[in-house]
């Protein structure tokens, strides 16, 4: 058993008696810094909360947002495996935005990381509180009394149900010792649970925002302007408004703020397919501003240029120059990425009701708090007047962390006095999104005799997502650079140079974000230099490792090139990399760092009639502590296909500032046609526990240009495949 | 009006001819199991079984379904429910918003193919997008169905 006496009593902000019968406890403390989102002003201060009913049954609150991330079943199965209840006895309840519960915004892969510790206080502080009321009722020392299975058994044999005890134990003060279970007891953490949503998804029970419905509820959609912050000149609603179900048509300003509506013309009506079609038929026209001479081709050729050229030096260790000049051999290679779309299933949507100074939203929300303060903001009141409830998400991936849609849905409210929905049809989704950034990466490295790394250069060039905040920033800021400067490699002359790339369009994060870009080329450029170096890409790789040690970077975890290596070598093994494979199939490798995780996939392609078939995916994640085994390996199952989703065919272009596609026909998913076996191995560790979510996604596009290239002896540098016709 | 057949239950819609199945069901009638993913046929979200048939309905005006036999996910038939316990038994779901044009479209499957092949299955599950990727599990629990319909007969 350990022991962890560090909490403060002063940490505990409540211990509320409920009215039900039931007890309720919070705990209030920070774990790390929020050290990547720079528009959320909450603290890291976590509130959990626990509701045990007389009657046994448990309901534990969710405060993360579930979007295919299994955190509703994650988070409470931590919860309920320290305090030892029965998982049969618990439902889940999400949390409404609201700052009490601490940091909820669910991106960054870290809800485990963050809350974990927190989670298992939770649990063990009330099973404390239950092992004391149980005591107490049977007149009997508490080192007699332990809890197992949602009852607390006295060592004499008598036993009472956790609900029996409740209201004994809301009667009891906070305990200043909480005792934790030893992990080797642990009946939920590390095993595999399905999800407690499972049967409302396959039923179809499950509520999404765009499933919300309220009596009296509007439906309403915008045109928006095709050229990211134009304007709307004119417009005639006359024909709009000659539709069946269209009510009215109203002019929405853009608010200049990083996660402010795009503005334009809404169209209310009784249905989601009137307002579609009222849609359709305004007749507007666009002040379309300085974006409107944004090309992504000639913006591709531009920050090529940029990093062609000397470039801002972000690092530099050594000296590359000189590691360059004594040289056997020098390679020299130039990757292009395309922006992309999150493109979730579940397009945005909110539905807002605004009575007088008071607003109810229902939305699909990555970040409720950051919601309900734009929307507070918006209407000008204080937020205990804003409710935010959070719904189910059709997938979020990034988008759904940014508010913009639900700020839509209250301004039509207020404005039309009832509750609206505002439903982006999928045509708005890619035409109007955050997008993944477009990238321009030049890599340069140096040999020596022995096929050894001596020099590297990695200048790129990228639209910040700080632009999207700041506008005006042109060059990748902090962590964007981060991925590139910390790079896991023993080479003794390194330098890493950002050069100008201003944004023409709104840039977001995405699943993995910098990740993509800074994964992709550095994973073929290893991969380039091993061939140059006539080395197996595995064996160079891991002596581009090198040694085992911890390395230095600013974060206060650090990572560690020992299970680096391990990862690598492990996906080689699952993947008998060094046994001969059919003929026309080849492997390719790919390892990356990121969430504090790390990830390593081998890849198996083989090509007919020059196209490309992916046929295996074996990644092996090292995640640290595991909470939920099958969530950890559904997670890595969906990152391969959203990876090679972006390989094949992932492209958001834009001309004359419009963007050029429209919807799933021309921006392509991966279909199940096309899928791969993919195989996933989890690395059993007691480390912290950290990322999975995005981890498993930068490694796919890599591991397949690898693959190709040992296959065919053709190396692409630029994504996606689908510009060659390979797909 | 418009009188639709939908999960053996009869509506009487005052809507236009024109209006798409899917918005008649889910705004309308107020069903939202069933999704609206593209509107133009791409990702398969909003599929119901018409007679026996999975069908984009965001491409089916409803006029085009009167006296049609309707089941949407909230609906019951004997292969979708099968697919549902295997959907569960699998952990299937991620996000969960695609899966019941995935379900639908499964049981469209079952109720053309008795031993569905791999090929059948890919096929058939092709015009359904899943931007979690669940599609490894969704092929698993398709096949774990039709072995156990296999087994039982």
């Amino acid at each position: 058993m350990s022991t962890n006496n560090n909490i403060s009593r002063r940490s505990f902000v409540k211990n509320i008696s409920l009215a039900s019968g039931g007890l309720i406890l919070a705990c209030n403390y920070s774990l790390f810094s929020n050290e990547m989102n720079t528009t959320n002003a909450v603290e890291f201060n976590p509130n959990l909360f626990v509701q045990l009913n007389t009657d046994g049954s448990l309901i534990l609150i969710a405060s993360r947002s579930e979007m295919g991330n299994g955190v509703r079943t994650s988070l409470t199965s931590v919860i309920a495996d320290e305090m030892e209840a029965d998982w049969n006895q618990v439902s889940v309840k999400q949390a409404v935005g609201d700052a009490k519960y601490g940091d909820q915004n669910t991106d960054g892969s870290r809800s485990i990381l963050y809350l974990y510790e927190t989670m298992r206080k939770m649990g063990a502080m009330t099973k404390a509180m239950l092992i004391t009321a149980a005591a107490k009722t049977w007149q009997v020392p508490e080192s007699e009394c332990h809890a197992q299975n949602h009852f607390v058994i006295h060592t004499g044999g008598k036993k009472i149900g956790f609900g029996a005890l409740a209201e004994t134990a809301k009667t009891l003060e906070i305990p200043t010792n909480i005792t934790y279970k030893n992990p080797k007891d642990f009946k939920y953490i590390g095993k595999s649970l399905k999800s407690i949503d499972v049967a409302n998804y396959a039923n179809g029970s499950a509520i999404f925002g765009i499933d919300k419905r309220l009596p009296n509820m509007k439906f309403a959609a915008i045109a928006r302007c095709p050229v990211t912050f134009g304007t709307v000149q004119s417009f005639d609603k006359s024909a709009a408004m000659k539709i069946r179900g269209v009510l009215d048509v109203i002019e929405i300003p853009r608010i200049e703020k990083p996660f402010g509506p795009l503005g334009g013309i809404a169209v209310i009506a009784t249905s989601t397919w009137a307002a579609f079609e009222g849609k359709k038929a305004l007749a507007i026209t666009w002040n379309y501003g300085k974006n409107e001479t944004y090309d992504s081709e000639a913006y591709m050729v531009e920050i090529t240029k940029n990093v062609h050229q000397p470039a801002k030096v972000e690092k530099e260790i050594g000296n590359v120059d000189q590691a360059f000049a004594s040289a056997n051999k020098i390679i020299e290679s130039t990757f292009q990425l395309p922006h992309l779309a999150h493109a979730p299933m579940e397009v945005p949507n909110a539905v807002a009701w605004v009575q007088g100074d008071t607003c109810q939203v229902w939305a699909p929300t990555q970040d409720p708090q950051t919601a309900r303060e734009e929307v507070t903001a918006y209407l000008a009141t204080t937020s205990d007047k804003v409710t935010l409830n959070v719904t189910f998400l059709g997938g979020g991936f990034g988008r759904k962390s940014k508010p913009d849609y639900i700020v839509e849905a209250v301004i039509l409210s207020k404005a039309i006095h009832a509750p609206v929905q505002v439903v982006w049809t999928r045509e708005d989704d890619i035409k109007h999104g955050y997008y993944h950034t477009v990238s321009s990466q030049y890599m340069k490295a140096s040999l020596d005799n022995q096929g050894r790394v001596t020099g590297w250069l990695h200048r790129f060039a990228l639209p910040s997502i700080m632009s999207t905040f700041t506008p005006g920033i042109e060059f990748a800021q902090n962590w964007e650079i981060a991925t590139a400067s910390d790079i896991p490699y023993e080479i003794k002359n390194l330098k890493v140079e950002v050069g100008q790339a201003p944004a023409h369009v709104r840039i977001g994060w995405m699943r993995s974000v910098i990740n993509i870009p800074h994964g992709f080329a550095v994973n073929v450029f290893a991969d380039e230099l091993a061939f140059a170096a006539n080395k197996d890409p595995l064996e160079f790789r891991l002596d581009l490792i090198g040694s085992d040690r911890l390395e230095d970077t600013k974060d206060p975890i650090k990572y560690d090139t020992k299970r680096l290596k391990n990862v690598l070598k492990r996906a080689a093994k699952n993947a008998n990399w060094h046994q001969p494979l059919p003929n026309g199939h080849a492997y390719g490798i790919a390892v990356q760092y990121s969430f504090y995780t790390y990830v390593a996939s081998v890849v198996e392609v083989s090509m007919l009639n020059d196209k490309i078939k992916v046929h295996n995916i074996y990644t092996v994640i090292d995640c640290g502590t595991v909470i939920n085994s099958d969530t950890v390996k559904a997670q890595l199952e969906g990152a391969a296909i959203f990876g090679m989703s972006l390989a094949f065919y992932g492209k958001i272009t834009a001309k004359n500032g419009i963007i050029e596609q429209n919807s799933f026909s021309d921006y392509p998913l991966i279909r199940m046609n096309e899928i791969p076996k993919v195989h996933v191995d989890i690395v059993e560790s007691t480390e912290n526990p950290t990322g999975v979510g995005e981890p498993g996604v930068p490694v796919i596009a890599p591991a397949i240009v690898n693959a190709i290239f040992k296959l065919t002896g053709k190396r692409y540098y630029n994504l996606p495949l689908s510009d060659y016709n390979l797909v | 009006m418009i009188t639709l057949l939908i999960n053996d239950k009869k509506y009487k819609l005052d809507i236009a001819p024109e209006m798409p199945l899917l918005w008649a069901i889910r705004d309308v009638i107020g069903l939202t199991g069933t999704k609206f993913g593209c509107g133009i046929g791409a990702c398969g979200a909003c599929k119901v079984l018409v007679n026996a048939t999975a069908t984009y309905s965001c491409l089916t005006p409803v006029k085009d379904v009167v006296g049609k036999k309707i089941t949407t996910i909230e609906g019951t038939t004997p292969n979708l429910q099968l697919l549902q316990e295997a959907w569960a038994a699998f952990n299937v779901p991620q996000c969960g918003y695609c899966q019941p044009g995935q379900l639908i479209t499964a049981t469209s499957l079952l109720n053309t193919i008795n031993n569905p092949s791999d090929t059948d299955i890919d096929e058939a599950m092709s015009g359904n997008i899943c931007r979690c990727g669940t599609y490894q599990r969704i092929k698993s629990a398709i096949q774990h169905t039709v072995e156990l319909k296999n087994q039982t007969k």
